[in-house]
């Protein structure tokens, strides 16, 4: 990338953006400009092709059938995959997390195949859906400090052996397995249940997606008092819950 | 088309009876209007007490995710120009609160009916209606309601078939998909102004395209009808191109969508338009929405949006900056509990505004705004914002459970 711009790309914002989603792009273009970047943001239907060049792609949760015509349309575009082959730093929710596997069940209960850009393999939980407030401890390797985010889905994610879980639920399902993981990571590519929108409620890794995406040690501070008094609130009300 | 008298059953008087009894011991008890368990309590005595509540009458089934409940005020006003109408007009919209309405109406002849978006297609099938009006399909309450998509296709699976007059709004994809598998459908055109739970097409998926005001699939050819009746600015257009002048003390474009639909069936119960929309100007506040009040000593206009589409139609309705606007938002059960949807309302089209902020989840309306790059402030309640607010009326919007505490707070 160049000193000084960023290129984010939002996956498919017509089938996978229903749990507010833009939120997530929002947040990583509103941070970047407070440090001074130049932000270009492409919102890619699916449509159009997605493009290979970008810094960061968002992709986000939908509903059932929304998501298997974005697998097929993503597998039969290409781009998500070169962009990854790239090195692209991919941040992925839910619906879009699945797809970024190597296969998930879709609303036919057919199998169907993901990117296979994260080693994890999806399919639907016998339980009912999991709905809530979630409460996490990310990977320290990450270090980052706790996430909080909002699940709502039927999803169970089991991780393969390139795949790190990102987070380690103290409240709440994540990944649905039962072994308290949540989310996946490997490399420049996430995935995590959390809405909230995620990014929202945990900007530190907005933070960590730019720091990414400029190979930065570290970026100024900004104001983050809001961000602050939303994410104590949200940690106490998990607690509270649970 | 007034139907047949035929006197109820004695059980169905039994349970008319019992609900009634039930809803005046809950009333005592101080636990609202008591319709709902009244309802409940007759419909267990005599389950099929809904359609024969129903069967002499004319029935108007109004249902969408925003704009039911006035738009059945506005029906049941203009029909009331033919003869006497029973309605719940306050909204308890679901088979028991419904049973209620109707069973206090026993000499009306039509009865106009706001029906929860899940059960229309029950309702639909216990009370034969004979028109069915649908407005809108967008998202709400997503951690409990079922998919926006799943519901449209629920609906036309429940009214393929169906006899009623269906009067469906032409400019929402979703909505002409649930409509346009029944024989007998009159389209209105009457906006959307949210268009993005239907950027793919709900016949075949793939992506719609927009030109202008129309709507299509490339893939498929399903688009846009044909509309025979519209909404165009202040008029109802008819299918005969006569301009009808609208006038409302109701606000703002969805409310004058609202009021072409609610003429569009009026009419085809014979209630001439002019008639239909002169009648209209009688509604006022629906459950306290719109209604402007005195609290510590300023006019506040209380306006109830529940999800992104209504956010989105009250933006567009206030008054312009620097009238002060006071945002409320809480996340209980009836509110849906995931505050994601925040995020779909593009508060940008607030800068100018002095803005406030309350509610049980005023932080995660303060994040949004800061990423927004609004100014507002953070207040612990409406007394507080009112105080702060510069002079002029102030604007309060705010969500389902947050408009019912403000409208506790202000004696509304």
């Amino acid at each position: 990338m160049n000193d000084d711009s960023l290129r984010l790309v939002w996956v498919y914002p017509d089938l996978l953006s229903t749990y507010g989603d833009q939120g997530n792009a929002l947040v990583v273009e509103r941070r970047a400009r407070q440090r001074g970047y130049d932000v270009t943001r492409v919102d890619v239907r699916s449509d159009q092709p997605v493009p290979a060049s970008a810094d960061i792609y968002l992709i986000g949760g939908g509903e059932d059938r929304p998501q298997r015509l974005a697998a097929e349309r993503l597998r039969r575009d290409g781009g998500l995959n070169r962009a990854a082959a790239n090195g692209a730093i991919i941040f992925s929710v839910c619906a879009g997390y699945q797809i970024l596997g190597h296969e998930f069940i879709n609303d036919l209960d057919r199998q169907e195949p993901g990117l296979g850009l994260l080693d994890v393999t999806s399919g639907r939980g016998q339980a009912g859906r999991c709905v809530g407030d979630v409460l996490a401890d990310i990977d320290p390797q990450l270090g980052l400090p706790q996430l909080t985010g909002f699940e709502n889905h039927q999803g169970v994610t089991h991780l393969g052996p390139t795949a790190k879980p990102l987070a380690r639920v103290r409240f709440g399902h994540g990944n649905g397995t039962g072994d308290g993981t949540e989310g996946a990571w490997n490399g420049n590519v996430f995935g995590t249940y959390m809405h909230g929108p995620v990014l929202a409620r945990n900007p530190q890794i907005a933070d960590l997606l730019i720091r990414l995406a400029l190979e930065s040690a570290g970026l100024a501070p900004v104001d983050d008092r809001w961000y602050e008094a939303l994410r104590n609130e949200r940690i106490a009300a998990a607690s509270a819950a649970h | 088309m007034a139907g047949n008298t035929e006197p109820l059953s004695p059980r169905s008087k039994l349970a008319v009876t019992a609900g009634k009894a039930a809803a005046a011991v809950s009333r005592a008890a101080g636990k609202g209007s008591g319709s709902v368990i009244g309802g409940k309590v007759a419909l267990r005595l005599d389950p099929d007490l809904l359609a024969r509540l129903a069967g002499h009458l004319d029935v108007v089934l109004v249902s969408a995710t925003n704009g039911k409940t006035t738009t059945t005020r506005l029906i049941a006003e203009a029909l009331r120009a033919s003869g006497p109408v029973v309605s719940n007009a306050l909204g308890a919209n679901m088979p028991a609160g419904i049973t209620s309405a109707l069973a206090g109406g026993s000499e009306a002849r039509y009865g106009v009916i706001e029906v929860d978006e899940k059960y229309l297609a029950a309702v639909a099938r216990d009370v034969t209606p004979k028109a069915i009006a649908l407005l809108n399909l967008s998202r709400d309450q997503l951690d409990r309601a079922a998919e926006t998509r799943m519901l449209a296709e629920r609906w036309r699976e429940g009214l393929s078939g169906n006899k009623a007059l269906i009067v469906a709004n032409a400019d929402d994809p979703l909505v002409v998909w649930a409509a346009s598998s029944s024989p007998n459908v009159l389209w209105v055109a009457a906006g959307q102004e949210w268009k993005d739970d239907a950027w793919s097409c709900p016949s075949c998926g793939g992506v719609l395209q927009r030109p202008g005001e129309d709507w299509l699939c490339a893939e498929c050819g399903f688009r846009r009808p044909v509309p025979g009746w519209a909404l165009s600015g202040e008029h109802v257009l008819d299918p005969h191109g006569a301009a009808w002048p609208i006038r409302l003390q109701l606000p703002g474009r969805a409310n004058r969508a609202n009021a072409t639909t609610a003429a569009a069936v009026a009419a085809a119960f014979g209630v001439h338009p002019q008639t239909a929309l002169e009648r209209m100007w009688e509604v006022t506040a629906v459950a306290g929405r719109y209604d402007t009040v005195q609290f510590g000593g300023r006019d506040l206009r209380l306006l109830l949006a529940k999800n992104p589409a209504g956010w989105l139609e009250t933006f567009s309705l206030i008054d312009p900056p620097p009238t002060p606007v006071v945002l409320s938002v809480n996340a209980r059960g009836a509110d849906g509990t995931d505050t994601s949807w925040l995020w779909d309302v593009d508060y940008t089209r607030l800068t100018g505004h002095p803005l406030y902020v309350i509610g049980d989840r005023k932080l995660d309306l303060a994040v949004r705004l800061e990423v927004a790059d609004q100014s507002f402030r953070v207040c612990e309640h409406i007394d507080e914002a009112v105080a702060a607010a510069p002079p002029g009326r102030i604007e309060v919007i705010a969500n389902y459970t947050a408009f019912q505490d403000l409208r506790r707070r202000v004696g509304n």
